[in-house]
């Protein structure tokens, strides 16, 4: 499980985590919502050490992530994370972008991550592209192959930071729908995103972030369709 | 007395001379590009990696290096050793400075192929467990090199060309060569342009390898 307490953080003057608790189940789906520069996209990157905190505390399966003495190298092969942009390795076929990681950090022989590569592209409908350089593929088709890059590691828990953002409206679609499977999997999941749609139905809990803190936490009935707070209604009111 | 005899002709023996020359401008050459190139990479990478504590101290180093005149360097350089009491051979000294300036141009273009690849490939690579030296290994060195390989080709032509100032220390490559051959033949059309065919043939494996390099490397 991930376990949040108290965490601050800020960038110079800007202080954009006010203190974050949360706590988050295996199997859990949670989404994160907010408007832009709430803190949101920064808890995820706390979450797998690409930024430090400056004061509180992040456990991930009982490891401090922020602890002098963590190999975070190792702790984020069990933490997968898929981006805004989708950052695909340009200089190599789907395959290979999937493959690289296991054979490189878990050490797995060349023809086993192959495997791996395979078998995690099938899985996020991407069979057909095998030896297909990603630009030669739409964004829709670079972001399922940045969440089976992600999967190939095996990890318990998935962060995604606003994933479908940067897609044009028509590749939304395909994108949500491997998170849904994923979901249905049982995976561990993080969302960050404005799809209020999406969060409604997908997760298990929604988070509502609003200037560095969670204004309101609970399932989407409670926060989407019941929520007792004023921020939240406008915002909702506003990305509806 | 026949006064003309003392110049003689272009024989076919000259082009014997001239191609063992064209042998020193490639060793010199070939020493320069290639450890300059890897000296070139890890400065590229302390700039990159030191912002501006590396321009603050190794980049004026590397500064000068790139702005004084390369003859100048060879000149000083090579004096400089008799003064503490040293000789060194002209091609040693003509090596060693075509090597630290070789390594001034490749780092300008090494920093530039690291910068080229974004903060977030970067972190993609990283947040699936790759260590910094991983991520350095297997997405930045192939998509900077990738983004950067015409500059260098460049530097390395560059450099294959300026070997000829080594001539000004004594060191009997391609132009010291042809400047020897004109005095004796008179003939400066002729021989000039038979160098000139030595540098393109020395030059011509450096543009096409590169161009097909970046052919193959295009990345659909």
């Amino acid at each position: 499980m991930i376990e949040i307490e108290g965490v601050r953080k800020s960038f110079g003057k800007l202080e954009v985590l006010k203190g974050i608790d949360l706590a988050v189940d295996k199997g859990e789906v949670i989404s994160i919502i907010g408007a832009s520069g709430s803190g949101k996209s920064t808890m995820l990157y706390c979450i797998n050490a690409l930024e430090p905190i400056d004061s509180g505390r992040i456990v991930v399966d009982g490891v401090d992530v922020h602890a002098g003495d963590t190999d975070v190298n190792k702790l984020r092969r069990n933490i997968g994370m898929v981006f805004q942009q989708w950052n695909s390795f340009p200089h190599l076929t789907t395959l290979e972008n999937v493959a690289l990681a296991p054979r490189i950090v878990l050490g797995k022989s060349r023809q086993e991550s192959t495997e791996i590569a395979r078998k995690q592209l099938d899985h996020v409908g991407l069979a057909d592209k095998f030896d297909v350089y990603p630009s030669r593929m739409s964004g829709g088709q670079q972001q399922r192959l940045a969440i089976a890059r992600a999967l190939a590691m095996e990890p318990s828990y998935m962060l995604f930071d606003e994933v479908t953002s940067a897609l044009d409206p028509e590749l939304v679609g395909e994108v949500l729908d491997t998170l849904r499977l994923l979901s249905e999997e049982g995976m561990t999941m993080l969302v960050v995103t404005h799809e209020i749609g999406f969060a409604r139905d997908v997760s298990d809990r929604v988070a509502y972030f609003h200037e560095g803190v969670i204004e309101e936490l609970g399932p989407p009935a409670q926060v989407i369709e019941n929520s007792t707070s004023e921020q939240t209604r406008r915002f909702l009111a506003n990305v509806r | 007395m026949d006064s003309v005899s003392v110049f003689t002709d272009f024989q076919f023996s000259d082009l014997g001379f001239l191609a063992e020359a064209a042998g020193r401008t490639l060793l010199i050459s070939v020493l320069a590009i290639s450890i300059g190139t890897v000296l070139g990479c890890v400065f590229g990478w302390v700039l990159s990696a030191t912002r501006l504590a590396g321009d603050a101290t190794l980049g004026v180093i590397l500064d000068i290096f790139r702005s004084v005149p390369l003859i100048i360097q060879l000149i000083l350089f090579y004096n400089f050793f008799p003064i503490i009491g040293f000789n060194v051979s002209p091609f040693v000294a003509g090596t060693i400075v075509l090597i630290f300036y070789t390594s001034a141009l490749v780092a300008a273009v090494a920093r530039g192929g690291i910068d080229a690849v974004s903060i977030n490939l970067r972190r993609a690579s990283r947040s699936l467990g790759m260590t910094y030296w991983q991520d350095l290994r297997y997405v930045v060195w192939p998509v900077g090199l990738r983004a950067v390989l015409p500059s260098w080709a460049g530097v390395a032509l560059g450099v294959l060309k300026d070997s000829a100032l080594v001539s000004v220390l004594g060191y009997v490559e391609l132009l010291r060569a042809s400047q020897i051959l004109i005095t004796r033949t008179q003939e400066p059309f002729l021989i000039l342009t038979v160098v000139g065919a030595f540098y393109f043939a020395l030059s011509f494996p450096i543009s096409r390898i590169t161009a097909r390099l970046e052919r193959r490397w295009q990345y659909d």
